[in-house]
């Protein structure tokens, strides 16, 4: 059995996707929980499309694999935010016309060069030979540099994502967080797009902020779950990669929504367990209370003598 | 000493639609009054507008003497309606409360022990205390609108501005916190709030401004609620009727359904 972990680490390209995918899933694992809350799923998928648009182009040119995508991916951001500025164009929309447009001219420009498609397998769907040693280091400057800014960032990222006008009212830069975080959603798509793949990154930060909302109502502790949760998915997503022999963003997502499957159950079996244990007896008294788990103190009020009243102050 | 709240000849809208044009309009300091007016007259777009929040097509809108852009941060505290808010986002109470510190200098996640001690302080004041690690959506209504207005609180504003405190809470909590907004109010906090409910007006704030796509009329209720402004303020006919000492505003159209029928509408 330790065998099956321990045969793959003897290959160094192994050793190099299970670094990569380690920090790729934290770092989807992280900014997932701002996307998530912030109702921005759309974003991280439309973005690595466009960084893929950008990759393509640069590779055209000659250019560093990063190079262009980070400058599609950072060109789509701005844009994104230019266009939805005043409010007359829904975010769905600008995200949906501008990185589609961009993806769409990877495409036009791959189906021109056919050469090109076996280069471009890797970013579109993840690949556990596709990571190399310059791919290692801009996902470790990119990691370290992302969890640093959320970091020093969380009091302005927290309230705005929570409540972006009053966030503003209270003298929050608004405009400035919502810059800032688009920068490094880019970075992180960009960084992520060899290890999960363009079509699979969206699923690759949702998932585990999800997963990690059904186990906690605290925030920071959403964070370190879904931080966690997405840093296992890439570690197991990639021996199963291995393992079978399939796409590592594929495996990746796949065992991802497993543990979101599982967390529904574990949610439903906390709700059902807490609901039933809320069936007791004080004295010669026997009562139910049919809520489930989210009651404040509130809601069962015990009064000396046994007695007890229940419901809404 | 300058106004809490100055506005002169603000005109705003949105896109080519004015919702009010060339308003002046000046909120001392201390003052609690209530924006009221009908559905659509604009009276958010109004608080927006204070807030700094609402872009303006020309004039300008000072705050203590001072462009909104320049105001220290903390300056005003800000109740939204509860109805926007994400009552699913993973807060605690303690959390909600001390975002109202966030502009404060330091970089770290994490509160200091002050910080601390004054949620809790304010927290028992305002009888959330019990309350304070309990996530946000299992709080009775009560006790939302006065976690938000802690946090509204907690950095010690001047202005306090609140968009309708009284709606979806039940008739005892309005009364609770319309009681402990005069309580701050008369601790020097000037006071500012939209509210539909007239009679809560008359019962517990000392001014009122009438508000339809422009200013109608303000002073103290007894002054500003007449029939004649009332019906210009909304439009259908209102009628005051005096009990006790006190005044109760009623739906002309009300009354008169309630007599044929002999039943409330």
């Amino acid at each position: 059995m330790i065998d099956l972990f321990l045969e793959p680490l003897a290959y160094e390209f192994f050793r190099h996707s299970l670094l990569a995918s380690l920090m790729v899933g934290a770092l989807c694992g992280l900014i997932g929980v701002y996307i998530v809350l912030r109702g921005m799923s759309y974003i991280g998928h439309g973005l690595s499309h466009a960084a893929f648009g950008g990759a393509v182009v640069g590779f055209t040119l000659n250019l560093n694999f990063y190079v262009g995508a980070g400058a599609m991916g950072l060109l789509a951001a701005l844009l994104i935010n230019q266009i939805t500025k005043d409010g007359k164009i829904k975010s769905d929309a600008a995200i949906g016309i501008v990185t589609t447009a961009f993806f769409a001219l990877g495409v036009a420009i791959i189906s021109r060069v056919r050469s090109y498609t076996q280069s471009f397998e890797a970013a579109l769907f993840g690949n556990i030979l596709g990571v190399t040693g310059e791919d290692l280091t801009v996902i470790a400057l990119v990691t370290i540099f992302t969890m640093t800014t959320i970091f020093f960032m969380y009091k302005p990222l927290l309230f705005s994502t929570f409540d972006n006008e009053a966030a503003r009212v209270f003298g929050i830069k608004t405009g400035l967080v919502q810059l800032i975080f688009s920068f490094i959603l880019t970075l992180a798509i960009i960084a992520s797009m060899n290890v999960v793949g363009v079509t699979m990154i969206a699923a690759a930060l949702v998932i585990p902020a999800s997963t990690a909302r059904m186990l906690t109502d605290s925030f920071s502790r959403m964070l370190i779950y879904s931080t966690l949760i997405g840093a296992v998915m890439g570690v197991v997503g990639m021996y199963l990669s291995y393992t079978f022999n399939a796409a590592s963003g594929a495996t990746i997502v796949l065992f991802g929504a497993l543990l979101f499957c599982l967390a529904l159950l574990i949610k439903f079996l906390r709700e059902k367990f807490m609901l039933h244990s809320h069936v007791h007896s004080h004295g010669a008294l026997t009562h139910s209370h049919p809520h489930g788990p989210r009651h404040g103190k509130e809601d069962h009020i015990h009064e000396k003598g046994g007695a007890e009243t229940s419901g809404q102050k | 000493m300058y106004p809490a709240v100055s506005l002169s000849d603000v005109t705003v809208g949105y896109e080519r639609k004015t919702v009010f044009t060339n308003l002046s309009l000046e909120i001392p300091v201390g003052l609690f009054a209530g924006i009221v007016g009908p559905t659509g007259s604009g009276k958010t777009t109004l608080l927006k507008t204070i807030l700094g929040t609402q872009s303006v097509f020309s004039g300008e809108v000072r705050l203590m003497g001072h462009p909104i852009d320049r105001l220290p941060p903390g300056s005003i505290g800000y109740v939204p309606q509860l109805e926007s808010v994400d009552w699913s986002f993973p807060v605690t109470v303690e959390q909600v409360i001390l975002m109202g510190l966030y502009t404060n200098k330091g970089i770290w996640p994490w509160p200091t022990r002050q910080e601390r001690d004054k949620v809790h302080d304010l927290a028992d004041r305002l009888g959330i205390h019990d309350c304070l690690h309990h996530h946000i959506v299992s709080i009775s209504g009560g006790q939302r609108q006065r976690a938000f207005l802690a946090r509204a609180l907690v950095n010690s504003p001047k202005l306090l501005v609140l968009d309708e405190p009284t709606a979806g809470v039940d008739i005892k909590t309005q009364h609770d916190v319309l009681h402990l907004l005069g309580e701050l109010n008369s601790e020097g906090i000037t006071i500012l709030i939209t509210t539909h409910d007239l009679n809560a007006v008359a019962a517990h704030l000392p001014w009122v401004i009438c508000f339809n796509q422009g200013l109608v009329a303000q002073g103290k209720p007894r002054e500003i609620f007449t029939s004649d402004i009332l019906t210009q303020t909304y439009g259908g006919e209102i009628v005051i009727i005096e009990y006790q000492g006190h005044f109760l505003v009623a739906n002309k159209m009300q009354l008169h359904l309630e007599e044929h029928t002999g039943h409330s509408a």
